[in-house]
């Protein structure tokens, strides 16, 4: 009884708005355009879903067809031979973890330390963002070139040290080989220079977010400017920085290019920094072009392998980064 | 004010000396900071000025134009893997940019913070941070082995999933900023949803949204990992076909980087050059397009 009613005003304004050039209804074809418009956004955003569904899929579904095959040895073995048809991928697992491990002892220190340096007044805030910018360069440069730049730079620089610390220090695991050019050192210190910038970003966004008013309070008192920063910044930004040394291993570990053209590629671990050795991702990138049928099955489950042990590591990162963001609220 | 001021020992309490432990060591520490700092960007430098003493004798007009040389030939150049590159790169964005730009647009304006866009922008985190080169793996698993080839067509795919995350992530924050003033203001005139989406937001949100862009393809011309895996590389122009291998600048680097023939190693370094000028320009470009409001 009161729809007709309440209709007849309603249409009767739009009677008129229609004739109205100023203001009118949506027509038709906007409704459509609209609902169209609504639906794509929503299909694409769910399609950035199944691309990653898809990734994880079709690299679970292809290496579970070989690892039945392959059997528990292919963890634990560590000879990776084509033509034998055996696959073993301990040794660049442990090359993985060890390189990325190097990585992160110093180009993390120096990460931190240049945030440290781009964060607590030390420049003028005009420096402070040329030198943030350029910092950020370093990671624009691809890692190929640094693969490059790794061969004939650094691998030359590095061999007068290498004898060395080997002649002098040999009797240390660490230093137990020569260095016969690609392997451990070279391609760890080329790796922390490329997740130096992540860190760099990451830990001074944390030391940013701390309230000036802690840092002031600690200078009222008479603190000099490395007791705030030990005492006052470095605590309480702790979990950002802990945060960006995670998120930078985990770049660290799937860094591809710069540890297959400087690492050796060889299928053995030793703990010589001198030696050449062997990462998962180094492998992947050696041997698939090449891979026959049975050698792309072995590949599939080392690219598993990866996967588990990067979405692991990051989601760690993206955990501790979340509590320190909750950490900090209310201290402003 | 009188008192504080009169006795030499309050006096000189307030002066720094070196001599004291305190003051020497905050003195210490921040010298030790900076050269860290600077020695950070060492390496930088000493790239860039490589690329430029090895590679810049070779930079000629033959260069960009010519083909690739084989093993022992003293002439050639990169021209088919710059074409290579950039076919490459189209190809992704023209597969990449469509889902990254609409999940955005869905992610900052539909979603608001419904299940759906939870799950989008963790899918987009954990794309960003996986290893470039499972991008090739999975291409490699969809397109080369069923296809049976390697393919200009499987390195597109490659770079697309590496490019989808950067775009959408970047490009929904730039649309956050957009003031929700505006946004009302078009609502309020009586345009749809649909219509405040194309003709406000997306115009105020342009620069920023180029930036993304722009980052987003440049680095995608540096990746070589999931190229080996798809696309290959080629000796000769493209012609068209996207199934077959292409060339491409990064390939092109890691392959002559171990050359044993000197003119290919040289060639591998006018590419470092060249690859790394483009990306730097884009580099550049991208923050020349959009200052972030924190740097005003």
């Amino acid at each position: 009884m009161a729809q007709p009613a309440t209709k007849q005003p309603v249409s009767g304004l739009s009677e008129a708005s229609r004739r109205s050039p100023i203001a009118r209804p949506p027509d038709a074809w906007q409704g459509a355009f609209e609902r169209a418009f609504r639906w794509t956004a929503c299909g694409l955003a769910a399609g950035v879903v199944l691309l990653l569904a898809g990734v994880v899929f079709e690299v679970v579904r292809r290496a579970g067809g070989s690892m039945g095959k392959l059997g528990f040895a292919f963890l634990t073995d560590s000879v990776w031979d084509a033509n034998g048809d055996r696959f073993g991928i301990l040794p660049s697992i442990v090359g993985t973890l060890y390189t990325s491990a190097l990585a992160l002892l110093i180009g993390g220190g120096l990460g931190v330390t240049t945030a440290i340096v781009l964060s607590q007044g030390f420049l003028p805030r005009r420096a402070e963002l040329v030198m943030k910018n350029v910092i950020e360069l370093l990671a624009a440069i691809p890692s190929v070139v640094y693969g490059l730049w790794g061969i004939y730079v650094l691998i030359p620089a590095l061999r007068p040290i290498a004898d060395l610390l080997h002649e002098k220090l040999g009797f240390l695991p660490l230093f137990s080989t020569k260095l016969s050019g690609p392997g451990i050192l070279p391609a760890s210190l080329v790796l922390s220079i490329m997740i130096l910038p992540t860190v760099t970003a990451i830990a001074r966004e944390g030391m940013v977010a701390v309230p000036r008013r802690l840092a002031a309070a600690a200078y009222g008192l008479g603190a000099t400017r490395w007791e705030v920063i030990f005492r006052v910044i470095l605590p309480t930004a702790r979990g950002g920085i802990f945060g960006a040394l995670v998120l930078g291993f985990g770049r660290a570990l799937g860094e591809t290019m710069a540890l297959a053209m400087l690492v050796g590629n060889t299928n053995r671990f030793g703990w010589s920094l001198l030696s050449p050795g062997n990462t998962l991702s180094a492998l992947l990138a050696n041997h698939f072009p090449e891979a026959g049928e049975v050698e792309v099955g072995a590949l599939m489950c080392a690219a598993l392998v990866l996967l588990l042990i990067t979405l692991a590591v990051n989601a760690l990162g993206s955990l501790i980064m979340r509590r320190a963001r909750r950490g900090l609220t209310g201290l402003g | 004010m009188e008192g504080l001021s009169q006795g030499p020992r309050a006096e000189a309490s307030f002066r720094l000396r070196l001599g004291d432990r305190r003051t020497f060591a905050d003195r210490a520490l921040t010298l030790i900071a900076i050269g860290l700092g600077v020695s950070a960007l060492l390496p930088l430098f000493s790239v860039l000025y490589m690329l430029v003493v090895r590679g810049s004798p070779l930079l000629s007009l033959e260069l960009l134009t010519e083909l690739t040389p084989g093993a022992g030939m003293e002439s050639g150049g990169i021209g088919n893997a710059i074409l290579g590159t950039v076919v490459v790169v189209m190809l992704a964005a023209g597969m990449s940019l469509p889902l990254g730009l609409f999940a955005a647009i869905y992610l900052a304006e539909y979603g608001e913070d419904s299940g759906l866009s939870v799950v989008v922008r963790f899918a987009g985190k954990v794309l960003s941070g996986m290893p470039s080169i499972l991008a090739g793996v999975f291409a490699y698993a969809i397109a080369v082995s069923a296809l049976g080839s390697f393919s200009a067509f499987a390195g597109g795919v490659a770079l697309a999933i590496l490019i989808v995350p950067t775009v959408m992530l970047t490009a929904e924050e730039a649309l956050r900023l957009v003031p929700s003033k505006m946004k009302q203001a078009a609502l309020g005139m009586g345009a749809t949803r649909a219509q405040m989406v194309t003709k406000v937001l997306i115009p105020t949100a342009m620069p920023g949204i180029l930036t993304g862009v722009m980052l987003a393809l440049s680095r995608a011309a540096g990746e070589t990992a999931p190229l080996l895996l798809t696309a290959l590389f080629s000796d000769y122009w493209f012609d068209g076909k996207l199934g077959e291998p292409i060339a491409s600048l990064a390939v092109l680097i890691y392959n002559f980087s171990g050359s044993p023939f000197e003119y290919q190693v040289n060639l591998a370094w006018a590419a470092s050059l060249v690859l790394v000028a483009l990306v730097l320009l884009f580099n550049v470009l991208a923050q020349v397009v959009t200052r972030r409001p924190e740097e005003h």
